[in-house]
């Protein structure tokens, strides 16, 4: 089996979520150095505060301050920090439930080592320097030895309310494109289109993808096809796309490489836009060095009839 | 209308640490055949197919429309897929051939953990407004559970490792593990949890069948009937729950009927020894009951798939007639958040 191709694949957002009247007021709080629990009918004070009761689902908004001090009721020991935590140094997570509040809130504890961390011990929130109205407003929390904190009793009531946040989120991805694919396109960066045929019903699959989607079996059989193709349909790009050099207006355009069953998609170039048609006999275009073709163009050829592709489309 | 439905058939992959050779569609493709082979039904025979993956886990979108290839889905098929373990999926065609609308239903799910950074992956899974900025990888979040645990009294190091070497000791003899044997305890990886208190991460797939009523019985000798089935979830947050009880597990199992008859067996998805702990108490398995024979999600955890292979494995020693009444149990989310519970019986011999 040849080698596996291998290529990075990042997977980035900017989640941009916008906030409960509860969540806006909690972050908000955050912000402004004060933390907001939200009670039940039952009596309880739910911190971090959500929308409804976890138990019952009844909405609730009757929104009360807690102390920025609490009590750990468990703990994990964190010697190598991950992308994104709230501290690059070792710390523990930790549940704390704060002086006030009946359930515990998520976050880093920063302590100089898992000897110096119990379950039960008493700590502080440390405010970032920096805050904007989101979780990390609580940069981690650190040992306290002193009285529980006083709340002051504010309302929830904010001037400038946060009403959302933006919560970028990046995974890093080895991708390998498995089987069939590796041998699709080791086969392109030799300028040749290799296909695979279904051994029941025979189609031939350009790219394939290791599997007849109609028959669902395996396909293994390689199928040296084009290079010469038909247009079977296309589309007038008129939308530049961010990061690519190309100039609009531009035609994409399915083709179906001659043997095969199926249409893979690819840009006409050496024609003007307004001049593709369907049954255009096209080929691919190379560039030196590339793996895989940068256009396809005109041959020449007369168009082909639209009998010969019209499953193709 | 109270139709029997039974696990007729189960396959899976060999679990490992890479399928990167394989795209996922040809990894899983060998368990469709398997499974349907199994059974002599072909694609057209299935009243309903049902599958269980995650985009996220491969950073492919749309990745279960690619998988449908290996099912032959032409002409059109009847079919379903849950963005959760196919444990979940087993539960939505369970449903379907309970309102008679199917005879025959293929269940698969597959996990390609090997080419994202796993632990970090999940955290997209929690709240995304309190939680999932802080970036609590799936480790952390297991070993706040097991600390409270052990505050608890519930267990201790000494129990967890026990739990981890029962399980890779009795994976010796399943032959799809991805870790069995003797595997050391290891260093912490998120204190108190060490290395051999996780489960490997890997790459795999799994299938099964189920068929109503005489059905059954035609395609299979000995069918492993699902009795009850039934899947609760918990508070999402974190600190509003008691980590050291499941009482989503209990209910599951109550409203499935596991508690009405003592069991024989029982295949639990705990990817990490403490969270056997907890389900044992859950569950009220007392040690007369044989726990993971298979080694369980501590030898082989294809996320996704590892809850369905619960019920797989459950069922395939009922096919065996190596237990005559099984409890298979799945789980999703952080700290056994959701759980799913079924109890699987073979007819009397």
């Amino acid at each position: 089996m040849p080698e596996v191709l291998k290529a990075p694949l990042t997977v980035e957002f900017p989640f941009t979520r916008s906030l409960s009247p509860v969540q806006s007021a909690f972050l908000t709080g955050l912000r402004e150095r004060v933390v907001l629990g939200v009670r039940t009918t039952d009596g309880r004070t739910l911190v971090p505060p959500v929308e409804y009761d976890p138990v019952t689902a009844e909405e609730i908004r009757d929104l009360v301050e807690v102390a920025p001090t609490g009590t750990v009721t468990t703990w994990a020991w964190n010697h190598a920090p991950r992308r994104g935590q709230p501290l690059d140094t070792p710390f523990a997570w930790a549940l704390v439930r704060l002086d006030g509040a009946d359930t515990a809130l998520l976050h880093a504890l920063d302590a100089p080592g898992p000897d110096a961390v119990h379950t039960g011990m008493r700590v502080r929130v440390r405010w970032a320097e920096e805050r904007t109205g989101t979780i990390t407003d609580i940069a981690c929390f650190e040992p306290y030895d002193g009285d529980p904190a006083e709340p002051a009793g504010h309302t929830g009531q904010f001037e400038d309310p946060v009403t959302g946040i933006v919560a970028p989120a990046r995974l890093d991805y080895t991708y390998s494109p498995g089987r069939a694919q590796t041998a699709y396109i080791n086969a392109l960066a030799e300028r040749r289109n290799v296909g695979e045929r279904c051994p029941s019903c025979r189609k031939v699959y350009v790219p394939p993808r290791g599997a007849c989607p109609t028959c669902g079996v395996a396909t293994s059989e390689q199928v040296e096809v084009g290079p010469h193709g038909t247009v079977t349909t296309f589309c007038i790009v008129n939308i530049k796309a961010k990061n690519l050099d190309i100039d609009v207006p531009y035609v994409y355009a399915h083709i179906a490489l001659d043997g095969a069953d199926l249409a893979l998609h690819g840009r006409i170039g050496g024609i003007p836009y307004d001049q593709v048609r369907m049954g255009l006999r096209v080929e691919p275009v190379w560039t030196e060095g590339a793996r895989y073709p940068d256009h396809y163009r005109p041959t020449g050829e007369p168009d082909a009839d639209y009998d010969t592709y019209r499953e193709l489309l | 209308m109270n139709r029997e439905i039974a696990v007729v058939a189960f396959a899976q992959t060999d679990h490992r640490r890479t399928s990167e050779e394989f795209s996922e569609v040809e990894m899983l493709m060998p368990v469709l055949h398997e499974v349907l082979g199994q059974t002599g039904l072909k694609t057209a025979d299935i009243g309903f197919t049902c599958s269980g993956s995650s985009d996220y886990l491969a950073g492919r979108a749309f990745s279960f429309t690619l998988a449908l290839d290996g099912v032959g889905a032409w002409p059109p098929i009847s079919e379903s897929h849950v963005e959760m373990d196919g444990a979940w999926a087993l539960y939505e065609a369970w449903t379907k051939l309970l309102t008679g609308d199917a005879d025959t239903a293929l269940v698969y799910s597959y996990g390609k953990s090997s080419p994202g950074p796993l632990r970090d992956v999940l955290t997209r899974q929690i709240d995304p407004y309190y939680v999932a900025p802080l970036w609590p990888d799936a480790v952390a979040l297991a070993a706040l559970q097991a600390q409270a645990l052990i505050d608890a009294g519930d267990t201790d190091e000494p129990a967890l490792a026990a739990v981890a070497a029962r399980s890779r000791e009795d994976a010796t003899a399943n032959p799809h593990a991805q870790l069995r044997g003797s595997v050391p305890h290891g260093e912490y990886a998120v204190r108190p949890l060490r290395t051999g208190d996780c489960p490997p991460i890997g790459d795999g797939a799994a299938a099964v069948i189920l068929a109503a009523g005489e059905r059954a019985r035609e395609l299979c000798a000995r069918p492993a009937w699902i009795r009850g089935i039934d899947h609760r979830i918990e508070a999402h947050g974190l600190g509003v729950r008691d980590l050291t009880d499941s009482p989503s597990a209990r209910l599951a199992a109550e409203k499935a009927g596991a508690f009405e008859r003592p069991v024989d067996t029982a295949e639990l998805h705990a990817p990490f020894t403490s969270q056997e702990v907890v389900l044992r108490k859950a569950l009220r398995l007392d040690d007369g009951v044989r726990v993971n024979p298979s080694g369980g999600a501590l030898a082989a955890n294809p996320v996704m798939a590892a809850g369905l292979i619960r019920i797989g494995e459950a069922a395939a020693l009922v096919h065996r007639g190596e237990s005559d009444r099984a409890l298979a149990h799945a789980t999703s989310g952080p700290c056994l958040q959701q759980n799913l519970v079924a109890v699987l019986e073979g007819d009397p011999r």
